[in-house]
């Protein structure tokens, strides 16, 4: 539009202009409104995930230590053993470190890297503390002369691998891969990749509660959305009650009720299905935390599940039957297309909550049934390497992102209905 | 071709949903083969209900239904073949207006060139042709309407259900729908079963209306005998508008009554009253009460004018008469108009034939 024939209001203001004006005062309401939300979420979300993935990459501290060998090793084309320059570097920086006395954190740390780099480290270590090394000397030939390894052209190359700051080692680790010496990638042995399983069990535990809560889900969620006024209102607190008891206090009812001398044994012992000396261990494996996570999440499924079902008019139902369509087919055709919108919604709740879940599996899964939660808080808690942790904690998080992207190409994430 | 008169048949129809109440008493009614009937009365008065046990979505408590001399009322609804028109049109929100109307058809494996031909004809009836690919939210309330017209009629149904169908419609496009549902049916003669709650829609469109109340058909006849000829006070009262006057019969013969009213006595004729002493409701059309009347009347009487409301085609004059506050007369908005001022007297007069004595309300 040329500026000659803009609207104008009545008062020759251009409208736009006008327009902004007048719905400035609004939009400034809607965001102090909005704030305290942004801010908190700033905080406790967007701020530690930024947090979490730079520790996960973290791998500054042997750049730091050593500033005059990277600085020296730019040149260096990491075939042949280094030259002068590199040495002299390297010393210099260790020289430095052992005044600070920070050496042993470097040894420790390059011993990660490469085994045997601790001895050669502190062999350097005990020299230059006895002054025995001539520093207008070749150093290089001094060191090879401390310790055969500094000969080695794998160590210089370890020490090489450890200059960029950044390392995706601990996403690789969280895959059961690593570092080779040459700098590919390589496969851990196979008896010792424990996480490839750990994910895929969580995939498969996530997928299967999430099939179970919504082949539990969708007959519960009908009978609410028709039932009348005084019985839906007593199902739906049924449904609700497990939301205003505690997790924990569930999650214990559950090993109450499944363990090898409970409840749930003992009348299967009763009525004759198992032998009293062969009881079926149904916790501390895969059916406890099946059972207990399928009834803990099934509400998350039935509230959105319910929602869709309550706008169904049933009139389309008989609708579907009056035109010649047998129960079934009405069903089928009619009431369980315009469901969608909520069985989208319930699974893909169930399934990212499933996905990330902790306390159930860590009390009643066991060694087969603990998910990948479990492993992030083993190496939060024990391990200490939070690194680690929080590179499996935002793979994760990448996968149920990934996911949920799936989801939308396949569903479309606005046919999504929570209620 | 000879057309059955008990097509659909109601005999001896209870209907209770609790145990304690009979929404639906002792109906017996019976619906030509062809015919366009009306099932008229205020909401709770059983007509819905009727029209559900037919389509099989409620079951009799007692009596039986009959289609075409079977019994029906143990046939699942999909299997009676009862096309209906629902109150909110119950259109698949999923699917476009083609596979809605050729939903029924695919039920009941019709070959795919059948099918296009069946609902082209069906859109054709309504005309809807081009819309075929539309979803139903991208239609406006009357052509949704139509769209579910046509789906209740694809499939040859013998019988076609309408419950309130035009209910959510404004005026303009419910009087045109009720204009166009009744030439469909001229046109392809299925038996129609209309509910409605609104009388002036009734009265167009059906052959023969039923009015219900209280669960019971209070009338079935047509739309002229049913509003010339009320046989009892609801009737009356429930279909046009009407001027009451309760008293007592004084005196009785064949053709008049005497009905005393506090101090003054009119002629009426008796309908549902047989002897003296009776209490009864005189009911009398405004249009049928006249001003300064040229004829001689057999009623005439003085009244004051209590209210001129001016209606654009007619002028309602509320007149102070007998000792009613509420007399309303109709008078119509022709070039010799007559002035007419606030507390002025006039005179009325009417027939006694058409004031007719009913049943005390």
């Amino acid at each position: 539009m040329s500026s000659e024939n803009k609207i104008l209001t009545t008062d020759g203001i251009p409208l736009e202009v006008s327009l902004k004006k007048a719905e400035r005062k609004n939009k400034i309401k809607a965001f102090v409104l909005v704030a305290p939300l942004l801010l908190f979420l700033v905080i406790t979300y967007i701020f530690p995930i930024g947090e979490m993935f730079t520790r996960s990459i973290d791998d500054k501290m042997i750049t730091n230590m050593l500033p005059k060998t990277f600085k020296e090793m730019e040149k260096w084309d990491g075939k042949e053993l280094p030259s002068e320059e590199v040495f002299a570097g390297f010393y210099y920086d260790y020289k430095a470190l052992v005044e600070k006395q920070e050496h042993g954190k470097l040894g420790q740390r390059l011993n990660k890297e490469k085994n045997g780099f601790n001895s050669t480290t502190k062999r350097l270590f005990r020299n230059i503390k006895r002054k025995k090394i001539d520093e207008s000397a070749s150093i290089k030939e001094q060191m090879m002369k401390v310790h055969k390894n500094w000969g080695k052209v794998e160590y210089w190359q370890a020490i090489k691998r450890t200059a960029p700051p950044y390392t995706l080692a601990k996403y690789l680790k969280g895959m059961d891969m690593y570092y080779a010496p040459d700098g590919s990638i390589a496969q851990v042995d196979e008896d010792r990749r424990i996480h490839r399983i750990l994910w895929l069990r969580t995939l498969e535990i996530a997928f299967f509660v999430t099939l179970f809560c919504f082949l539990m889900g969708y007959p519960i969620a009908h009978l609410l959305a028709t039932l009348p006024m005084k019985y839906s209102n007593l199902l739906m607190i049924c449904v609700l009650l497990p939301f205003w008891t505690s997790l924990l206090v569930r999650t214990a009812s559950w090993m109450i009720l499944l363990q090898q001398q409970g409840v749930v044994n003992d009348f299967f012992v009763m009525i004759g299905l198992v032998a009293d000396d062969n009881r079926p261990e149904m916790m501390y494996n895969k059916v406890g935390t099946y059972v207990a996570m399928t009834q803990i999440l099934l509400p998350f499924m039935v509230l959105p599940l319910y929602s869709v079902m309550k706008t169904i008019s049933p009139s389309l139902m008989r609708a579907g039957k009056s035109l010649g369509g047998t129960p079934f087919v009405a069903f089928w055709k009619v009431y369980f297309p315009l469901t969608i919108p909520g069985i989208g919604a319930g699974c893909l709740l169930v399934f990212i909550l499933a996905i990330g879940y902790y306390i159930t599996p860590a009390l009643v899964g066991g060694a087969s049934g603990t998910l990948i939660s479990n492993q992030i808080a083993f190496h939060m808690k024990q391990t200490l390497d939070w690194s680690f942790a929080s590179a499996m904690g935002l793979m994760l998080l990448t996968g149920v992102l990934v996911i949920y992207w799936i989801y939308n190409k396949l569903v479309g994430v606005d046919n999504i209905k929570l209620g | 071709m000879s057309k059955n008169p008990e097509f659909v048949k109601f005999d001896k129809v209870d209907k209770s949903y609790d145990g304690k109440v009979l929404v639906v008493k002792d109906l017996q009614l019976d619906i030509a083969e062809g015919e366009f009937i009306t099932m008229l009365g205020p909401s709770g008065s059983g007509k819905t209900t009727c029209l559900m046990m037919l389509a099989g979505f409620e079951t009799p408590t007692n009596g039986e239904i009959l289609l075409d001399g079977n019994i029906i009322s143990n046939i699942p609804p999909h299997k009676r073949g009862i096309g209906m028109v629902f109150q909110n049109y119950a259109l698949f929100p999923h699917m476009t207006v083609y596979e809605n109307l050729a939903f029924p058809l695919r039920v009941r494996k019709v070959e795919k060139d059948e099918i296009d031909k069946k609902v082209d004809k069906a859109l054709s009836m309504v005309s809807l042709n081009g819309f075929e690919s539309r979803m139903p939210a991208q239609l406006s309330g009357g052509q949704q309407q139509r769209v579910a017209v046509a789906r209740a009629l694809v499939f040859d149904p013998a019988v076609v259900l309408m419950d309130e169908p035009l209910g959510a419609l404004d005026k303009n496009l419910r009087e045109s729908m009720q204009y166009e549902i009744k030439h469909i049916h001229e046109s392809i003669g299925v038996t129609v079963v209309y509910v409605t709650h609104d009388q002036s829609e009734a009265l167009t469109m059906s052959n023969r209306i039923a009015v219900f109340n209280d669960g019971k058909v209070q009338q079935l006849s047509d739309p002229a005998e049913l509003y010339e000829k009320p046989v009892n006070s609801f009737v009356a009262e429930f279909i046009g508008e009407n001027n009451t006057f309760n008293g007592e019969v004084s005196d009785i013969d064949k053709d008049t009554c005497k009905v005393k009213l506090g101090n003054a006595e009119i002629l009426a004729n008796p309908i549902s009253v047989k002897s003296k002493g009776e209490k009864t409701t005189v009911s009398l059309r405004p249009e049928r009460a006249l001003i300064n009347p040229a004829d001689k009347m057999d009623n005439m009487f003085t009244g004051k004018i209590e209210e001129v409301i001016y209606h654009g085609d007619h002028t309602r004059v509320r007149l102070n008469l007998l000792g009613s506050s509420e007399f309303i007369l109709k008078v119509p908005n022709s070039t010799s108009n007559l002035e007419l001022k606030v507390s002025e007297d006039i005179n009325i007069g009417w027939n006694s034939v058409d004031a007719r004595a009913l049943d005390p309300k």
